[in-house]
């Protein structure tokens, strides 16, 4: 075996990176035996198969990933601050962007969001649970070990280094000859297939499980949104399996998909990637989209304008998400014909998102409006949103593409869409729905810090690069010369950078501070909701409700306060079902790690191994005969009785 | 768990409906998954650089068997299922058991078909078509792979514990996966093999 596969050979920053994890590894564990948390954690977290603690550790690792991913982008920036910077190298810099992106869009954005869903859709809908609580908690760690498996590839072997696009030829193993691209294969490929079975468990979920009276055209718009959503993730997640799949083929075994001799055909990469990259994008917004109807209707104390409209145009985009992918690459010669279609398919995306753009509006349009933090966000992605949809309309053009393609101007528009679409509303939504999961708000007035912090920086970092993009500053280069005079906009930029680091810090300040100081909740609806999960306790109890509720209208919780109708009878309390723990999914996980791991440096013999592990865990979890457990009504009643009393259980 | 007795048995719980309709959301992800492998193969049909092309290649003989093979235990998954709804334990195992044995045939000539290919020095490595072969067929021939560990693994729980809700569930859904194969395998059969041989 070659050693010298795994070492990285590096800078001091890298070794700082590797010592500062192998401490904070050590910290854990050391931790964990002194304070005896290794049996709490084994059975509250890792064998849990409730959905709202599978939310809750995936929001956790998504902030994790989120500082991650921040800490490249600041590496970045700060190498661009000023000409001819010495900070990173250029193959250290290839890596920084390439793992900024992955992780950015794949182990951020998309995990914050899937956590927001696993917290609320149950209870938006009147659920239990989750369809497939055992198989939620499969997805969580194929996710995470995905994850996982990424980010160790800084300190082992190295990181893929392709940017997040991967194009071929540059990720074939002839041109990026170290492990990196193995990392990509493998690490997106598990988390992938968790994210497959995340879309399978909630459109199940959602069709199949909403209370009674919830019809389609009932249902909440967080709930709409997160239902297209995992329908574009089970049509267009397959398309990604097949192409990382044949990535691994060509990369590990020379078969000859991408290659530029043989037959092989570099483009084909590139489409493959699109046909689900483009799909992706939506898969991180629409449920932005969702959030925020949720926020404006409740602030603006009024009904969602156009509901149907916004169902619709959602609908749309969702079709029209998989008919543009070739945007992404005009320039590559592909001909007048198909740039035309792409083009136009392209741009008719902007008419059912104006639709929204101006729903949101009319909603807010003579509402009784409070400013609270999750509303702010929701009124700054707005106009953001839109100079991020004008922008992108200018790329759409494909004549003008080729001016700008590839630049600065490119890298401005899509953190100008991402950052409002996602970014901004997953952080809302953590706001706006912290008080549902632990039971207290986050301080205001710190939120509102953070939001000024956020929203400013951010348009100081990203609006300069619309004309740096204009000036000619290439996208993905690591440094430029003094005469090319883009170091003043940089520098800026760069500052800007540095506001967001803060506005994000104080985020996590005020969830320190307020864990420790806010008062507890005692409503359990403290924003004067108007959807379901606001009916049931905060924080929930395992079962979510004593009593599932009827449903007779939308905004089902608002008008039973508005007309005083009970949304359930209270003395029906009956026993619960409830499925039962099990270390198995985690076990899995750990397994697919190894796995994944193991191809990565094509050590076989674990991977064989390691396969066959697979396959018997899913033959292990097939023999299955636990069915879960009942909690009796006299549990239940008990339950409640101490939950109304605002103690916690 | 409350049972519906006017349902067929692997209908007959919540549990059950939700699991069978979540494998149908499931085949729905089936089908992006091996239509992007036929577009890809489609795309390299005829890149076949320096090594051989389909025509050259494929031989008529084994793939009438393969297509045989599992067409038929299509059919007779359709008999075990018929056979697990009037309770019949024994004859729904016995037709189970011809399934899975079909499939290993099949299974098992595709092996050959490979080896045949490589010997001939048409490998992975050979060239885009050949690539996007291997890896469409293997694909489907690790689907087949899986669903006969997976139906044995039935087989084990439905001689343990009989028909019941849980195992008529599972077996019903392992019906509609050997079906799906076999739908992928006529697509197969026709536009790789049959426009192949022409
Ligand atoms: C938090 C502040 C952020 C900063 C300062 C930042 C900065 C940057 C920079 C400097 C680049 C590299 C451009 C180049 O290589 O020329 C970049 C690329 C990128 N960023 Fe960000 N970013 C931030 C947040 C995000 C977020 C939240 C997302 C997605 C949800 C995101 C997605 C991407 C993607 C996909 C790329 C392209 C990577 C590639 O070229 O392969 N970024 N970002
Ligand atoms: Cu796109």
């Amino acid at each position: 075996m070659d050693l010298d596969k795994f070492k990285v050979h590096g800078e001091p920053l890298i070794y700082g990176a590797m010592v500062s994890i192998a401490l904070a590894t050590i910290g854990i564990l050391v931790g964990l035996t002194y304070f005896k948390k290794w049996g709490y954690l084994w059975r509250e977290w890792l064998t849990t198969v409730d959905h709202k603690k599978i939310g809750v550790m995936y929001i956790l690792a998504a902030l994790l990933m989120l500082f991650r991913g921040g800490v490249d982008a600041m590496m970045m920036r700060l190498q661009t601050a000023a000409p001819e910077m010495k900070f990173l190298d250029a193959q250290h810099y290839n890596e920084v962007f390439t793992t900024h992106g992955l992780i950015m869009i794949l182990f951020m954005a998309m995990p914050f969001i899937i956590g927001l869903m696993n917290v609320i859709i149950p209870l938006q809908i009147g659920a239990r649970d989750v369809a497939f609580p055992r198989l939620n908690a499969v997805s969580f760690w194929l996710f995470f070990m995905g994850a996982m498996l990424l980010n160790i590839s800084f300190v082992i072997g190295g990181s893929p280094d392709a940017g997040w696009s991967a194009y071929f030829p540059l990720a074939s193993l002839e041109f990026s000859p170290t492990v990196g691209n193995n990392y990509y294969s493998l690490a997106l490929q598990i988390s992938g297939i968790g994210t497959l079975i995340t879309g399978v468990n909630f459109i199940v979920t959602i069709l199949k499980m909403r209370a009674p009276g919830m019809k389609l055209m009932k249902m909440p718009m967080f709930t709409w949104s997160v239902l297209i959503t995992n329908v574009i993730i089970v049509f267009a997640f397959p398309v990604l399996t097949v192409a990382l799949a044949l990535m691994m083929f060509d990369r590990l075994f020379g078969s000859q998909f991408f290659t530029m001799a043989n037959g092989g055909m570099d483009m084909l990469w590139a489409n493959l990637f699109w046909v689900w990259g483009h799909p992706e994008v939506y898969i991180v917004i629409l449920p932005a989209f969702g959030i925020y109807s949720e926020i404006i209707a409740t602030f603006s104390k009024k009904n969602l304008y156009g509901y149907t409209s916004m169902v619709f145009s959602m609908l749309i985009i969702s079709l029209l998400s998989f008919l543009v992918w070739a945007h992404h690459f005009y320039t590559m010669g592909q001909g007048a014909m198909v740039n035309s279609f792409f083009s136009i398919t392209t741009m008719a995306i902007a008419v059912p998102t104006g639709v929204k753009i101006f729903n949101w509006l009319f909603t807010l349009r003579k509402g009784r409006i409070t400013f609270t933090t999750p509303m702010l966000y929701t009124l700054a992605f707005i106009p953001i949103f839109t100079i991020g949809g004008v922008t992108g309309v200018m790329l759409a053009m494909a004549s003008a593409d080729y001016q700008y393609h590839n630049t600065m101007f490119l890298v401005a528009h899509f953190h100008y869409v991402l950052i409002p679409g996602a970014v901004f509303a997953v952080i809302a939504g953590f706001h706006y729905w912290f008080p549902k999961v632990f039971g207290f708000r986050l301080n205001e007035r710190l939120g509102k810090h953070s939001f000024w912090w956020i929203v400013i920086s951010f348009n100081v970092t990203f609006f300069p690069l619309f004309f740096l993009g204009l000036m000619g500053m290439t996208r993905r280069t690591y440094t430029y010369s003094e005469e090319s005079g883009f170091g003043p906009l940089n520098m800026l930029s760069f500052v800007g950078a540095v506001g967001l680091a803060i506005g994000f810090l104080l985020l996590v300040y005020n969830i320190y501070w307020s864990t420790r100081y806010m008062p507890r909740d005692t409503t359990s609806d403290p924003w004067d909701g108007r959807t379901l999960e606001w009916a049931t306790h905060s924080p929930m109890p395992v079962y979510n409700f004593a009593i599932v509720p009827t449903v007779q209208t939308r905004d089902a919780l608002w008008s039973a306060k508005q007309d005083n109708i009970p949304l359930y009878d209270d003395k029906k309390i009956t026993k619960i079902h409830m499925p039962s723990n099990t270390g198995k999914p985690f076990i899995l996980g750990v397994i697919f790690f190894i796995l994944g791991f193991s191809l990565v440096f094509s050590l076989w013999i674990p991977a064989i191994l390691s396969g066959i592990g697979v396959i018997v865990m899913l033959a292990f979890m097939s023999f299955d005969r636990d069915h879960g457990y009942y909690i009796s009504a006299e549990e239940v009643i008990a339950t409640e009785k101490k939950l109304k009393r605002g103690e916690t259980v | 768990m409350k049972i519906d007795a006017s349902k067929p048995l692997e209908y007959s719980t919540e549990e059950n409906s939700n699991k069978i309709f979540g494998f149908w959301v499931f085949l729905g992800a089936e089908i992006p998954l091996f239509a992007t492998l036929f577009t890809v193969y489609f795309v390299m049909v005829n890149r076949f650089a320096s090594g051989p092309s389909a025509s050259e290649l494929f031989k008529i003989g084994p793939v009438l068997i393969e297509t045989f093979l599992l067409l038929s235990s299509s059919f007779t998954i359709g008999l075990a299922i018929h056979a697990m709804r009037h309770g019949y334990k024994k004859a729904m195992m016995v037709f189970m058991a011809i399934t899975l044995l079909m499939g290993l045939g099949f299974i098992g000539i595709e092996i050959d078909e490979f080896f045949t290919y490589v010997h001939e020095g048409a490998t992975l490595q050979t060239s885009g078509f050949l690539s996007s072969l291997f890896v469409l067929l293997g694909t489907h021939g690790a689907h087949v792979s899986f669903g006969f560990l997976w139906g044995a693994g039935i087989m084990i729980q439905l001689w343990r514990h009989g028909i019941t809700p849980a195992t008529a569930n599972k077996a019903f859904i392992f019906s509609l996966f050997w079906h799906f194969l076999d739908v992928v395998w006529i697509f197969i059969f026709s536009f790789v093999y049959l426009k192949g041989l022409m």
